[in-house]
């Protein structure tokens, strides 16, 4: 039996559906990311588990009881604003046993409890610090600590490192996915950012206009995405418009513009059927040379860009269309210069192909 | 020419130095991003240049004149934050010919200008639009137009794309580069994200505490950082405390974990020397027996992100490693518990002093 289970759950606000008839099963002990932009529905998720919004249509169920009505009080599920809401007249001893105290907990439990807690997000040292001397990671450690002092079962995290400095944001990933997985406590995390998302889930559902469309493990969500929208969302990919050419029994051959033909192992879309293909900007190397058994293209540099330990090239095409590509700088061999000649090379069983999108392919990718 | 010089900057809140003798040049026409944790001073270095804080000390220079006393207005600048401040209850053509009009320009000077704004953040079909109808990138698009039509030639970014979702801070990385280069802008951008600061400029400010640690290229910063907390900040690294026990002429052979040696290309530090090895998760291989340089340990976690693998592993004496690999379509033939080996070419190590007030004080973010 699932711990966490939504059924069709709907909510609109005016004209605006935030939730579109979701469908959601969450095990005991998850650790689940929901991954979506701003006014994907992120937030109206995990509000209405949290029994803090009422939805429209659809069940609740949590531990088997359907709880559409119950206050949040009585849902063993903990709601943690993005904005940490720390008292800022307590001390951080004060804050994490807030949950215990009123509980009415005996002395010795409120005391073994809050200090584990306060010991494994390592602020035990800082437990007699009020909010305002602490920096921003440390408030928000103290927020988690007190939401997992108050004894709920289920964490439901509205962008918890989002407030934090990236770097601190990084490191506080795994801490966050351990201190879960070691309380046994399980966690609905909500997030816009893919990197995040993908590193701390177990399962990812990737949330768009209030419908969830695509929901694995962070590897599936990867590299099986079952829609152009969540292959750019999720690590993100160059895509090139075309028309099937040719099907064969390894693959098919699609047409893009300029006559160019790229060969993918996909043969699930018939002669003359309008395409789109995708390719990671991981997927795609740059040489001097073409590379035997891959696509080949020449092109020249437009750009280039540092990013955290890769360079990320832009290259126009002959046909004039232009691809990203990201060679990590541990297999670097040369660095190419802007206008360079190069030749770009993937393979066919790194292409994704979707059907060319009803609304065009812009609005499946534009993220601005 | 706005070339900005800061010269002995102090400021002081209370009993926090927040900018402690800062020195910097920014050369006209250059992209600079100053970055940092929380509380390093980056927010008020921008703001006393932007002429929002006064400093206790020091000058400052634009374009060769001392602006200490100029109010802000009067400096030359544009200034965007990271809160999207356009007025609700205009449209974006409004927003952006505000400042004009304020200034007394008439519509017809006026409307040349903001249609090349609005053409340079590629906005001329939504002109009419009010904020309220537009994605935060392009509020904070117009916003940055706001800024420059007043032809200011100096544009200050304060976290600009902070309040924007991770996909279109990337995008507007991008378009925000080609903006100040297309203009000829010289601009100075403060972020706490450092991948943002590393793709976006000529040169990166890294602070701490109010001070400059070190300023450079982002591909310098990232593969040769001249300081242990430049390193941990900038990028990810591991960090292995050492003792020198021998040098030749290729390097320095190291005694990190209960009797692993491992070889540097360094020979800045003398035998017997405490040293610290730093070395990026990306710039290893796993289960590579020819190497030199073997980190046994056992898999702690596999994390994934995307194509990249990043598993953690833990050495003989308690220490931690992460080690990041690009995944084929196959899973790794490692798992949780297992024993692997991380191989570092000596060509991919950093050899630091080891720091005074010990390894841990340099690497805390907060």
């Amino acid at each position: 039996m699932s711990l966490i289970r939504l059924v069709n759950v709907t909510k609109k606000f005016g004209d605006i559906t935030a939730l579109d008839h979701v469908d959601l099963s969450i095990e005991d002990g998850e650790y689940v990311c929901v991954l979506g932009q701003t006014g994907a529905g992120k937030t109206t998720l995990l509000r209405v588990i949290a029994g803090l919004v009422e939805p429209d249509e659809g069940e609740i169920y949590i531990e088997g009881r359907l709880v559409n009505g119950i206050p949040p009080e009585e849902r063993n599920a903990v709601y943690m604003f993005q904005q940490f809401a720390l008292f800022p007249h307590m001390n951080v001893w004060q804050n994490v046993s807030f949950g215990p105290v009123i509980k009415d907990w005996d002395n010795e439990t409120v005391e073994k409890v809050s200090s584990n807690i306060l010991e494994m997000v390592r602020l035990a040292d800082r437990k007699d610090a009020f909010p305002n001397e602490l920096s921003g990671g440390m408030q928000q450690r103290v927020a988690l600590a007190r939401g997992i002092a108050s004894g709920a079962r289920i964490l439901l995290l509205d962008e918890p490192l989002g407030a934090l400095d990236a770097r601190l944001r990084v490191d506080l990933r795994s801490q966050l996915r351990k201190l879960v997985k070691d309380q046994k406590l399980t966690a609905i995390h909500v997030t816009h950012d893919q990197e995040e998302a993908l590193m701390i889930a177990e399962r990812v559902a990737v949330l768009r206009k209030g419908r969830i469309e695509q929901m694995g493990s962070p590897r599936e969500v990867y590299s099986r995405p079952q829609s152009i929208f969540v292959a750019s969302f999720v690590g993100g990919a160059n895509f090139i418009e075309g028309n099937i050419s040719k099907v064969y029994s390894s693959g098919s051959s699609i047409e893009i513009r300029g006559g160019y033909q790229i060969s993918v192992s996909d043969r699930s879309k018939e002669v003359g059927e309008k395409v789109v293909v995708a390719v990671r900007p991981e997927d795609i190397s740059v040489g001097s040379a073409e590379v035997i058994g891959s696509n080949n293209f020449s092109g020249r540099i437009e750009s280039k860009m540092f990013i955290g330990g890769s360079m990320e090239y832009t290259i126009r095409l002959e046909n004039d269309d232009v691809v990203s590509c990201k060679i990590s700088l541990s297999d670097l061999p040369t660095t190419y210069k802007t206008g360079e000649r190069v030749i770009v090379s993937f393979l066919a069983e790194r292409c994704y192909v979707f059907p060319y999108p009803k609304g065009g392919l812009l609005e499946e990718i534009e993220a601005i | 020419m706005p070339e900005v010089r800061l010269v002995n900057v102090s400021k002081r809140y209370g009993k926090i130095l927040a900018n402690d003798n800062v020195n910097l040049t920014i050369e006209n026409g250059e992209y600079v991003s100053i970055i940092g944790p929380s509380g390093c001073g980056k927010t008020t270095l921008i703001k006393i240049i932007a002429g929002i804080i006064k400093p206790d000390e020091g000058k400052i220079y634009i374009g060769g004149k001392l602006v200490n006393d100029l109010s802000t207005e009067d400096r030359g600048i544009g200034y965007v934050f990271q809160n999207i401040a356009l007025f609700p209850h205009m449209t974006v053509w409004d927003n952006i010919t505000y400042g004009p009009r304020v200034r007394g320009l008439s519509p017809e000077e006026t409307r040349p200008l903001a249609l090349e704004m609005l053409e340079m953040i590629r906005l001329s079909a939504r002109s009419d639009a009010y904020p309220s109808e537009l994605s935060g990138g392009t509020q904070q698009k117009t916003a940055v137009a706001r800024a420059l039509i007043s032809r200011s030639e100096l544009l200050l970014l304060d976290e600009p794309l902070g309040a924007l979702d991770v996909k279109v801070r990337g995008e507007l990385r991008h378009e925000l580069r080609r903006l100040v280069k297309d203009l000829k802008l010289t601009a100075l951008h403060v972020t706490h994200d450092q991948e943002e600061a590393m793709s976006i400029s000529d040169r990166v400010v890294v602070m701490k505490k109010g001070r400059i640690v070190e300023a450079d290229a982002p591909i310098e910063l990232y593969t040769r950082p001249r300081s242990i907390f430049t390193a941990n900040f900038v990028g990810e690294a591991n960090f292995l405390k050492g003792i020198v026990t021998q040098i030749s002429d290729e390097g320095s052979l190291v005694d990190v974990v209960d009797g692993l040696q491992m070889m540097t290309n360094s020979r800045n530090a003398k035998v017997g020397d405490g040293v610290v090895i730093a070395f990026r998760p990306e710039f290893t291989s796993i289960g590579d027996t020819e190497m030199l340089n073997r980190l046994v340990g056992k898999v702690v976690d596999i994390l994934y992100s995307g194509s990249i693998g990043r598993v953690r592993v833990q050495l003989a004496n308690g220490d931690q490693i992460v080690a990041k690999k690009a995944l084929s379509l196959q899973r790794p033939t490692f798992s949780v518990g297992d024993n692997i080996t991380v191989n570092v070419s000596p060509k991919n190590t950093l050899v630091y002093p080891y720091p005074k007030e010990g390894l841990d004080k340099e690497l805390a973010l907060e």
